[in-house]
């Protein structure tokens, strides 16, 4: 361990390190704000990962077991005193009087506020070009996307900006920006993190979850984060503590390799990476089989009926007269919010509300959002029987490795499906977790490991296995 | 293909203007997004139990105790206008 450049330092690391006494917790956090700093102030002139960064460091002595080891935050969670605007206009100048519960724990347990993290706007896109402060870049390539939503988390940890970050994924938000950057990201089984204090989007999808340099500092950061919420009714109590993950074989373990997820629209360099990583595990000693997921290929549709028609009744309290955003000039209430709601929003977020609005309508309602919700029966039926057969489902995470900015802002579909790999998962409510797995054409690609509901251990210890085997070097994307 | 009347009637479901120039791509949009979801109805979803939650959560309950919640002066802090003790905003009449 080299304590003289605690930037080089894994979370994980640093903690060891600031408890050994080799390093201040105040010199760690100096160190990362004034990177992070540097990237905000210089706004599309760096990567734009960050919305806001913490003018000092915390006054108190941080207490154990993190001792201190500073966190960026995605820009949804509300928190204290301290902007938090979801990457919407609306929630301009916004000041939560409350800080969400997961930031809270996380901050208790040692890791304070280092600043909060661009994203698109209210969750909603895969590339963070959709948000009031300006695209994202990717530490790869500045010429080219994150991905998102939380693609100022995964490019601000890709970069070590930060040493790790809090995401949200609803559809792949976690996941699909950490596999562009090269990072981990891990989605949480549904309810296994409360949703308060998060501005929603899709209330039944959305979950918090870490963001990490690697799998070990996901663990670790998952530990602080799980657990049953008062303020939060579908939370629930997670059913055992989150190790630390030591695996390094994975000999009788059975991977299943869904075709419907390996298939066409998988991009030739990310299912040549995808075979690689599947090799290593077989030589790490699982077993690989194929397994089905019938409907996973209409996981997507479901989705951009569900997640739309949620935004479109959570996005209702957007009205101009509790927070946020009102337009100047109107004299009569109505009028009062659809102007504030039309110069709030942006172009995606418009599209999603009116999607979701049109779904949920008198005559579509059963055409759309009633038959989205039996299918969403239907995939989480599928992977209960997959589970049958493997412990973990292993596909890509994303259909392609990071794309140009600008390349799909035109053509709402073609983003979409991005999130092709993801959803199912999503709308199942399983864990999975993404891992680098290599680079195509020089850019990283990410493995995605799904596990049955409450799995994190298994799956982090396998993660952590194949981590140990791909050895994926990401020293390219440190600024 | 959803036509510029359907677009302006689902605004006004969602309480949301759009400018003149929003509509046209607003209702070629949703119409491409809207064919891609169309495939679900091809699938048979005949004794199907929808789902709204996947992981099963039951007995939410707490106590019925009142508590203190946001004080009155914290929540009115962040409107974009008040009036003494309650929020302001436009009369509903024209």
């Amino acid at each position: 361990m080299n304590a003289t450049d605690p930037l080089a330092l894994s979370a994980g690391e640093a903690v060891e390190a600031i408890s050994a006494g080799l390093l201040s917790s105040r010199e760690l956090f100096e160190a990362y704000r004034a990177r992070a700093e540097a990237d905000r102030a210089a706004a599309d002139g760096g990567l734009n990962c960050f919305t806001w960064v913490a003018e000092q460091p915390p006054g108190e002595d941080q207490p154990p077991p993190l001792h201190g080891v500073p966190l960026a935050i995605k820009d949804l969670f509300c928190t204290e005193g301290v902007p938090s605007q979801s990457g919407s206009r609306m929630l301009e100048g916004y000041l939560p009087p409350y800080t969400a519960t997961v930031v809270s724990a996380l901050a208790g347990a040692g890791a304070p506020l280092l600043g909060k993290t661009n994203q698109d706007e209210f969750a909603m896109g895969s590339s963070t070009e959709n948000s009031a402060f300006g695209a994202a870049r990717n530490p790869w390539d500045r010429e080219r996307v994150p991905g998102g939503s939380s693609g100022g988390s995964a490019a601000a940890v890709a970069a070590g900006l930060a040493p790790w970050a809090l995401g949200t994924d609803t559809g792949g938000s976690i996941r699909q920006p950490a596999a562009l950057c090269g990072i981990v990201g891990l989605k949480p089984t549904y309810g296994a993190v409360s949703r308060y204090g998060m501005i929603a989007f899709a209330s039944s999808l959305d979950q918090a979850g870490p963001m990490t340099r690697n799998v070990g500092d996901a663990a670790l950061m998952l530990r602080h984060m799980v657990g049953r919420d008062r303020c939060d009714a579908t939370s629930l109590a997670f059913p055992e503590e989150i190790a630390l993950p030591t695996g390094e074989r994975l000999d009788g373990v059975r991977l299943g390799v869904p075709e419907e997820l390996t298939g066409e629209g998988i991009e030739g360099g990310v299912l040549e990476s995808f075979h690689a990583a599947l090799a290593r595990a077989q030589e790490l000693g699982a077993e690989v089989q194929d397994v089905h997921l019938p409907h996973a290929p209409h996981a997507l549709s479901a989705y951009y009926v569900l997640a739309p028609a949620e935004c479109s009744s959570n996005l209702a309290r957007f009205d101009g007269v509790r927070y946020g955003l009102r337009a100047a000039g109107a004299d009569q209430l109505l009028d009062m919010y659809t102007r504030t709601r039309h110069d709030g929003f942006g172009a995606e977020v418009k599209r999603r509300i009116m999607l979701g609005t049109y779904a949920l309508s008198s005559g579509y309602y059963e055409a759309y959002y009633a038959r989205a919700q039996r299918v969403r029966t239907k995939i989480a039926d599928d992977f209960r029987t997959a589970f049958e057969q493997v412990h973990f489902i292993l596909a890509p995470t994303s259909p392609s490795v990071a794309f140009k900015l600008g390349e799909k802002t035109g053509d709402p579909l073609a983003m979409y499906l991005n999130d092709y790999c993801t959803v199912p998962m999503s709308l199942a409510g399983i864990p999975a977790i993404s891992i680098p797995c290599g680079l195509s054409e020089g850019l990283p690609v990410g493995l995605q490991i799904a596990g049955p509901a409450f799995s994190e251990n298994r799956m982090l210890d396998a993660a952590h296995a194949m981590e140990q085997a791909l050895d994926f070097d990401a020293a390219a994307a440190r600024v | 293909m959803i036509e510029r009347d359907e677009v302006l009637h689902v605004a006004r479901l969602a309480r949301l203007a759009l400018s003149e120039d929003e509509i046209e791509p607003m209702a070629r949009e949703l119409s491409a997004v809207l064919d891609h979801i169309a495939k679900i109805s091809e699938l048979d979803l005949a004794n199907v139990v929808p789902s709204t939650h996947v992981v099963e959560v039951s007995g939410g309950l707490r106590p019925d105790r009142p508590r203190a919640s946001l004080p009155r002066e914290v929540a009115l802090d962040q409107a974009p206008a008040v009036s003494g003790e309650g929020f302001l905003v436009p009369s509903p009449q024209a």
